[in-house]
């Protein structure tokens, strides 16, 4: 076998389900099985050859191996295991339960279930995330229903189904409801394409369902009371999250049903349910783990007289909360009854929540646990100095701009970064909009923070330089990757020069997603990266000069990836043509923002190319034209 | 939830009140009540008003010769009307995200996002609706048709809503239930606290 196929992913990489949204471990390409070599001799294997005729000892080394093979959890493990002989591909596809599909046009259907007969969990992951900011054309693609109508009669035992970025219609859900008796978890994150009807057929036909989360996806309220639908008596349910769905609930409904779950620890209600309503469901299901509250305000007209109401007790005797989000139209005169239970928070989402200043130091002080947090900037620097003293075990910080323009003043600057990098030294992913940011403050937290995983900066003034000395952010963006070591996520922004590439070429070894806006200043930016990063796996670009010369750099690296995004560049459709030529195993899609243009030769919008097994898709719009 | 029992005398009194009450605040509700006393040609409630704008967050970007499919002509030139900066996509904050908070901001600077609930009599839920996107009660009302699959109704500026299955009806800042299209619209906006589409047989 060459070291060439290596490269060329003749064979799929499936890897078991991921619960976290970024990948632990990069998906390899398997290539195809080499001539098996003489099989490892042990010592039971003596004995029983001894003992049983030659073919009788080939089936009891894989049964062996089948018992061993079950420990095997994680993706990469198996696949190399089975790239060690046939007898240990046939085995490892007979063993592997949980199925990972980062791209869900990179194989078809039908060649998973061939290969992996005995699934019971299947994550899928469809649109690339530039398309959650409208950078995708509508309808692109992406959709559930032959994923459900295959795997509906391959795995009749199917427990768990994951889904990010999918297209899904009612009668997917009903399919489902109906083929798979042991059902348990659906989880669907940034989904989209179906009602409440379809969530209906789930609640009434999955007897054993444990988990019902829809996060940040859209349901499509069709007048059906779904929250009704779920059978009378005790329900299996443990996680029941709808905090972003656009519904009117059932109030009375889903109290029931909350108190018919005895095994319900996360809870995240919609911002219809009021806080009134809140604090009768708290009453009934005191062991939540994870609650999101939902409005945390207005009390309905019909709830008993405030004062009734012992807000702070209800909270309190819930003794296991441990992750609390939601507060979509906060009263803050409510926010003290949390405050008894900040002690115990691991993780606390305020970033649906406008409240000021003093009110946010009120509570922050006593989350002296705290790991994750995500906020918006109206807490402003002074707040961020605040999470910075009590925190120090902060893991994660996401801080959201409650005004997402451009040429606005903003709340927070390198002021709050600096803090947070000087007071949250554990600190290992970060999300960070501001409207000015400096060099030194970028570079101070690549020094005070050196676990730092994730780092995404989104200066939202486009092509904006240090705001203190005019310079670009290079130099900033530069010390990340060569001070963080164990770097894999990175966004950069801001006036950025080919520099800023050269650094992350030459020192970002372990980046594996990178997401570039409005940067660089000529196709030698993306040869840095193309020609450095060697773990690249994800790359998003927009609106930046790089052209067919940069694209074709990286010819060498593009069956390692999943997928590369270039919108609004200066590519041409010849040069991708020619990426599709030398690359017959790429899928090279290019997308038109306008609908019945002819392409002309000289601008492509879109450029979103993946490596596939299963050639162009059939099932792709007009606006998509695929090489 | 108490109602009071609909009684014309009642009401003629309570919208005379407010017809005083609106008289006096004229001049700060500006030129509303010349519109409605002004004669027209056109049909009540037509004339020229505004478009209702897109969401904020909605632009056309400036590098690109193109815009995106999914943008109307129309909306494409009111949003470049409304900000020439701002780009598709960018700051990239999801579109739910935004429009969650956009209404908090709208409240914080002008002091309006006028949220009703709104009710109808054999619906277990509500609906909520921000009256300040509406310039008016023709906009209003077909809105409510569309929400609630209602037939169409006829409004006229002299005998307001006439429908015969169902009657808007709204509660006022006294407490007092109302018809809607009874006031001025801009007093209407001020006073509703609530809106509950009433069916025909319990008036």
């Amino acid at each position: 076998m060459s070291e060439n196929n290596r490269h060329h992913p003749q064979q799929n990489h499936f890897c078991p389900a991921e619960t976290m949204s970024e990948d632990e471990d990069p998906c390899r390409p398997s290539p195809p099985p080499p001539p098996p070599p003489p099989e490892p001799v042990s010592k039971k294997t003596r004995n029983c050859a001894a003992v049983h005729p030659s073919p009788h000892s080939d089936r009891v080394l894989e049964i062996v191996l089948e018992h061993v093979l079950q420990f095997l959890t994680v993706r990469r493990d198996r696949n190399a295991a089975s790239l060690v002989c046939k007898s240990w591909y046939r085995t490892e596809a007979l063993t592997r339960s949980d199925v990972f599909i980062g791209n869900c046009y990179s194989v078809s259907p039908a060649r998973v279930t061939t290969r992996f007969p005995r699934v019971r969990s299947v994550v899928i992951k469809g649109r690339p995330r530039f398309a959650d900011f409208n950078l995708m054309p509508q309808n692109w693609g992406a959709h559930f229903g032959p994923w459900v109508a295959t795997m509906g009669k391959a795995y009749p035992l199917l427990e768990r189904v994951y889904l990010k970025r999918m297209s899904l219609t009612d009668r997917d859900l009903c399919l489902l409801a109906d083929s798979f008796t042991k059902f348990k978890d659906l989880v669907l994150v940034c989904c989209e394409g179906f009602g409440t009807s379809g969530l209906a057929a789930v609640a009434s036909k999955c007897r054993q369902l444990r988990v019902l989360d829809l996060s940040d996806t859209e349901v499509l309220y069709d007048g059906v009371d779904w929250i009704s639908c779920f059978p009378e008596g005790e329900t299996c349910l443990e996680s029941l999250i709808f905090d972003c769905v656009e519904c009117p609930i059932n109030f009375e409904a889903l109290e029931s049903l909350v108190v018919r779950s005895p095994a319900l620890k996360k809870l995240r209600l919609n911002r219809e349910v009021s806080i009134g309503q809140l604090y009768r469901l708290v009453v009934r299901a005191p062991s939540l783990t994870h609650l999101g509250t939902g409005a945390f305000g207005h009390p309905e007209p019909q709830d008993p007289n405030d004062q009734e109401m012992d807000y702070g007790s209800a909270f309190s005797a819930c003794k296991s909360l441990v992750c609390l989000s939601g507060f979509r139209e906060v009263m803050p005169e409510y926010l003290p009854a949390i405050h008894s239970i900040c002690t115990n928070l691991m993780s606390l989402n305020l970033s649906y929540a406008n409240i000021g200043v003093e009110q946010f130091k009120l509570l922050i002080q006593h989350c002296c646990r705290l790991q994750v947090l995500w906020v918006l900037d109206s807490v402003c620097d002074e707040g961020l100095q605040a999470v910075a003293a009590t925190c120090r075990d902060l893991r994660e910080l996401r801080v959201f701009p409650l005004n997402a323009q451009e040429d606005v003043e903003g709340p927070v600057s390198e002021v709050g970064l600096q803090a947070i990098s000087e007071g949250c030294p554990k600190l290992e992913s970060i999300l960070y909009f501001c409207q000015r940011m400096t060099n030194a403050a970028v570079v101070a937290m690549s020094n005070n923070c050196p676990d730092l995983v994730v780092f995404r900066l989104c200066i939202m003034g486009r092509h904006q330089p240090d705001h203190i000395t005019g310079a670009p952010m290079d130099e900033g963006f530069g010390a990340i990757v060569m001070n963080c070591k164990k770097l894999t996520r990175l966004a950069i922004s801001g006036l950025l020069t080919d520099r800023a590439f050269a650094y992350i070429g030459r020192y970002g070894k372990l980046v594996r997603t990178l997401s570039v806006a409005f940067a660089g200043d000529s196709d030698t930016g993306l040869k840095y990266v193309l020609e450095g990063c060697p773990k690249l796996q994800k790359l998003e670009i927009r609106d930046s000069p790089f052209g067919d010369a940069a694209l074709l750099s990286g010819l060498h690296h593009y069956y390692n990836m999943r997928f590369l995004w270039m919108s609004t560049c200066q590519l041409s459709q010849r040069g991708c043509e020619e990426v599709a030529r030398a690359l017959p195993r790429l899928a090279v899609e290019l997308l038109s923002y306008e609908e019945n243009e002819e392409m002309d030769n000289e601008t492509v919008d879109v450029l979103y190319m993946y490596r596939s097994l299963q050639g162009p898709r059939d099932d792709a719009p007009q606006f998509v034209r695929i090489l | 939830m108490v109602m009071r029992p609909w009684d014309p005398t009642t009401m003629i009194s309570c919208y005379a009140r407010k017809q005083n009450h609106s008289r006096l605040s004229m001049a700060f509700q500006g030129d509303l009540n010349l519109e409605a006393t002004e004669l027209r040609l056109g049909l009540p409630g037509t004339g020229d008003h505004e478009r209702r704008t897109p969401p904020v967050g909605v632009g056309v970007t400036k590098n690109n010769k193109r815009g995106l499919p999914e943008l109307e002509d129309g909306h494409r030139e009111e949003s470049t009307r409304t900000t020439k900066t701002q780009v598709v996509g960018w700051p990239p904050v999801r579109s739910y995200r935004k429009n969650c908070l956009q209404p908090k901001k709208t409240e914080s600077e002008s002091g309006g996002g006028v949220y009703v609930k709104v009710s109808m009599d054999g619906v277990p839920y509500l609906r909520k609706i921000d009256l300040k996107l509406y310039k008016e009660y023709p906009q209003l009302l077909k809105d409510l048709e569309e929400m609630f699959k209602l037939k169409g109704g006829e409004y006229s500026e002299r005998e307001g809503y006439n429908r015969s299955e169902f009657m808007p009806a709204y509660e006022d800042k006294d407490g007092d239930w109302m018809l809607v299209g009874d006031v001025p619209w801009n007093m209407f906006v001020t006073s509703c606290k609530r809106l509950r589409i009433m069916k025909g047989s319990e008036l």
